[in-house]
């Protein structure tokens, strides 16, 4: 025992003295922290408030701040930071932490962090902030919001393109506008088919007209979203849409399963494209919503370093790419070249307007 | 005889706030190794190390003094920010604004500790405490001073009716509390989320899981002003712990908690009822959690979401432990881990080290001191023994 471990220790020892051979890199190895801190250079600090959850939540904190680091990479004057919140409670003093360190812009990520924002961004009229998910909530704070009623339009028209059974299925975390927005724009897509194709395919889950459907009430618990999965599945559907973050995962159990009863299911991700972030059920996935945040804040964060502070707000469309349907990846060869060029008219039809979404639930101007 | 018994009780008192300030700084060098390896002008030096061995350690030391001192900075006062009174004094309302629902929490954990029960529950006790004060705070509309008074004691009686009911469950049917207090956080935390989605608690347009403001008369006042977050809570903390002291020692119902907590079968025999005096415990601890949330609400926040109660029913455990479930020392430490939460933000934000540090410093003062033999063999000090068993007695009776 003894004997093992001390085999071991040498060998440890004799890695890290091999790390430690290097060579001492030449410029400016030896300079301290503290003085290339402390000095104030002709840099642009962008720093992020993060909702909790942490960096890396593979949900909107991770996109976020995949969008700053995009930022910094294209133009390294930019200095970029972050700080999560643990709760509520601590959305203020991380706002107030990032305005007293001199920040040139700090972006708060999420909707829920609005009232926190306002009360910091109007008690510092001349610091610059953005945030996401939300409105402006001063005037100097840059707003972006994302109408994911646009991509999720594309997702139910292709959904109605390619159903088998004629039913395609769609549920939500919660019966909230930045959940339901996707969940209208799908419905809608769904109906716009039948309308131009004749079609009579029945979405499960959402009713746009009444609000009415199928939530899981949860945006973590996986159990509850193959739950509500396989209920759909089992009414008809062989298209489904879950809105619900990690829970959704649990679609992707009940597909699986699905496979196994020899029904054939496709799924449609949202937020990111779910082939890179959930790539375990990339074979069932047709599509993705697509909702930009990385690009929008990169875009925020690049034009503010260039001295000019973006302002108003940003409403991601599919003209800006801010929202979109993803690659089709391995249904590519399954979808139709006729569907895919009238998706590419749909897609048109809205950006000029001839096609109107109507959900309630879609950002405002 | 009594002075020698007396004499030994002195040392095992100083015995233990040594261990206690030996834990702390046994905590702040485990965290600095951390900081030396996660910094990464640090590893590059490792890189080459064998070439200019002193610019590791001169990395090393650059990193950990530059996340300590913000620490400092972020935690008790900052030397960089004294353009008037108040942006000087916002460290410290910062510290004592963290410090305020662990002070609650963390002696509802210690006050369920002496009567033998071990109180997970602070976590659920806090969220009904917060869903009730901000219901009663944004549903109804009364004047001023009742308002708030209202709110508070409903926030108090959510949180002693989900900790009472874990007593009452304990008294009539044996059901252990580790299990029950546990079972109703995962409860209040859903039914948390669903009043989140429905109308009435929900803030219109309904577009955020957040509930609707709670109106300024049920607003907890602001002790400072110029923008400082320090509010009353701060205030009934401390009148808490005074009352949790007086309860504990010079009350006669305190005495019965403490002999059920020391040994139920011997209270029982001596004609205590241990159910009764279990339920009021719970009913107890869970209106002082239920206070924290109600502070949490009225004072801080405004609004409840989703995340309200945070880690602070969890770290209240934390709080007890190191405070030695005696009310002062539940004072002291929750200080302690108000202050490493204040500073960790202007930590992370200044040096880039990331706050959960404070995490692993908390847990690491805590492993410290519930192993005092550890404490004694790195610092090669004699102190009382004892504290650690202690700790364990609590938890296991």
């Amino acid at each position: 025992m003894t004997k093992t471990f001390a085999r071991a220790a040498a060998v440890g020892a004799a890695a890290l003295l091999l790390a430690s051979c290097g060579e001492r890199p030449d410029e400016g190895a030896g300079a301290t922290p503290g003085a290339t801190g402390g000095a104030a250079e002709e840099k642009f600090s962008a720093c992020m408030v993060l909702d909790v959850g942490g960096v890396d939540d593979r949900s909107f904190n991770q996109s976020s701040w995949a969008g700053l680091q995009a930022a910094q990479k294209a133009n390294p004057d930019i200095e970029i930071s972050h700080v999560p919140s643990t709760d509520d409670a601590a959305y203020v003093p991380n706002l107030q932490a990032q305005v007293s360190k001199g920040c040139n812009t700090v972006i708060a990520v999420g909707g829920l962090m609005t009232d926190a924002v306002e009360e910091v961004a109007t008690a510092n009229p001349d610091q610059q902030f953005a945030q996401i998910d939300a409105a402006p909530a001063a005037d100097n704070v840059y707003g972006m919001q994302f109408n994911t009623a646009e991509g999720g339009f594309l997702a139910g028209y292709l959904s109605a393109g390619m159903t088998k059974t004629g039913k395609v299925g769609t549920w939500g975390g919660l019966n909230i506008p930045p959940v339901t927005a996707y969940m209208d724009g799908f419905w809608e897509g769904v109906q716009h088919h039948n309308k131009e194709k004749g079609t009579d395919v029945q979405v499960l889950g959402w009713d746009e007209t009444t609000q009415q459907g199928s939530f899981s009430e949860d945006f973590l618990d996986q159990a509850k979203g193959r739950s509500i999965t396989e209920t759909l599945i089992s009414q008809g559907a062989d298209i489904v849409l879950p809105v619900a973050g990690q829970s959704g995962l649990g679609a992707g159990a009940a597909a699986e399963a699905a496979k196994a009863e020899g029904k054939d299911v496709k799924l449609i991700w949202v937020d990111t494209d779910g082939c890179e972030s959930a790539a375990q059920y990339c074979p069932f996935f047709l599509t993705s919503v697509t909702k930009n945040l990385s690009g929008a804040v990169e875009e925020y964060t690049t034009a503010a370093a260039g001295g000019e502070f973006p302002e108003g707000q940003y409403l991601g469309t599919l003209e800006n790419e801010g929202t979109g349907i993803a690659p089709f990846h391995e249904f590519d060869s399954q979808v139709p070249a006729e569907l895919k060029a009238d998706l590419d008219k749909v897609k048109a039809g809205i950006i000029d307007g001839s096609i109107t979404i109507t959900s309630q639930s879609q950002p405002k101007e | 005889m009594t002075t020698e018994r007396a004499t030994t009780a002195r040392r095992g008192r100083t015995g233990e706030w040594l261990v206690t300030l030996l834990a702390v700084v046994g905590a702040l060098l485990v965290g600095a190794v951390l900081i030396a390896i996660g910094d990464e002008r640090t590893r590059t030096a490792a890189g080459y190390f064998f070439s200019y061995p002193l610019d590791t350690f001169t990395e090393a030391g650059w990193a950990v003094v530059e996340a300590y001192t913000a620490l400092f900075h972020g935690a008790v006062f900052n030397p960089a920010q004294t353009g008037s009174v108040w942006a000087a004094l916002r460290p410290l309302s910062e510290t004592l604004v963290n410090a305020t629902p662990l002070v609650l929490a963390g002696l509802s954990v210690a006050l369920a500790f002496r009567t033998g029960l071990f109180n997970i529950g602070a976590q659920g006790q806090i969220i009904l405490g917060a869903i009730c004060a901000a219901w009663i705070g944004f549903a109804l509309d009364l004047p001023v001073g009742l308002h708030l008074l209202l709110a508070l004691v409903g926030g108090i009686l959510g949180g002693a009716l989900w900790g009472g009911l874990v007593g009452w469950l304990k008294a009539r049917t044996g059901a252990h509390e580790v299990i029950t207090t546990i079972m109703l956080n995962y409860i209040a935390l859903n039914l948390l989320g669903f009043l989140l989605g429905v109308p009435g608690f929900q803030r219109p347009p309904y577009g955020q899981a957040i509930s609707e403001t709670v109106d300024p008369t049920a607003r907890l006042p602001l002790l400072l002003g110029g923008g400082l977050r320090l509010h009353l809570g701060l205030l009934l903390a401390a009148l808490a712990a005074a009352g949790a002291w007086w309860l504990l020692t010079r009350s006669t119902p305190g005495f019965r908690l403490r002999a059920v907590g020391a040994n139920p079968d011997a209270a029982r025999t001596a004609g205590i009822n241990v159910g009764r005096t279990q339920v009021l415990a719970m009913a107890l601890a869970g209106g002082l959690a239920g206070l924290a949330g109600s502070t949490q609400v009225l004072g801080v926040t405004g609004s409840v979401t989703g995340s309200v109660a945070g880690t602070i029913g969890f770290d209240a455990i934390t709080v007890a432990l190191l405070g030695r479930n005696s009310p002062a020392g539940v004072v002291g430490a929750a200080l302690l881990f108000g202050g490493l939460r204040a500073g960790a933000v202007q930590m992370q934000s200044v040096s880039g080290v990331p706050v959960d540090l404070v995490g692993v410093l908390q847990a690491l003062i805590v492993l410290f001191i519930a192993a005092p033999a550890l404490v004694r063999t790195v610092f090669r000090v004699r102190t009382g023994a004892g504290a650690g068993s202690q700790l364990a007695l609590g938890g296991a009776r």
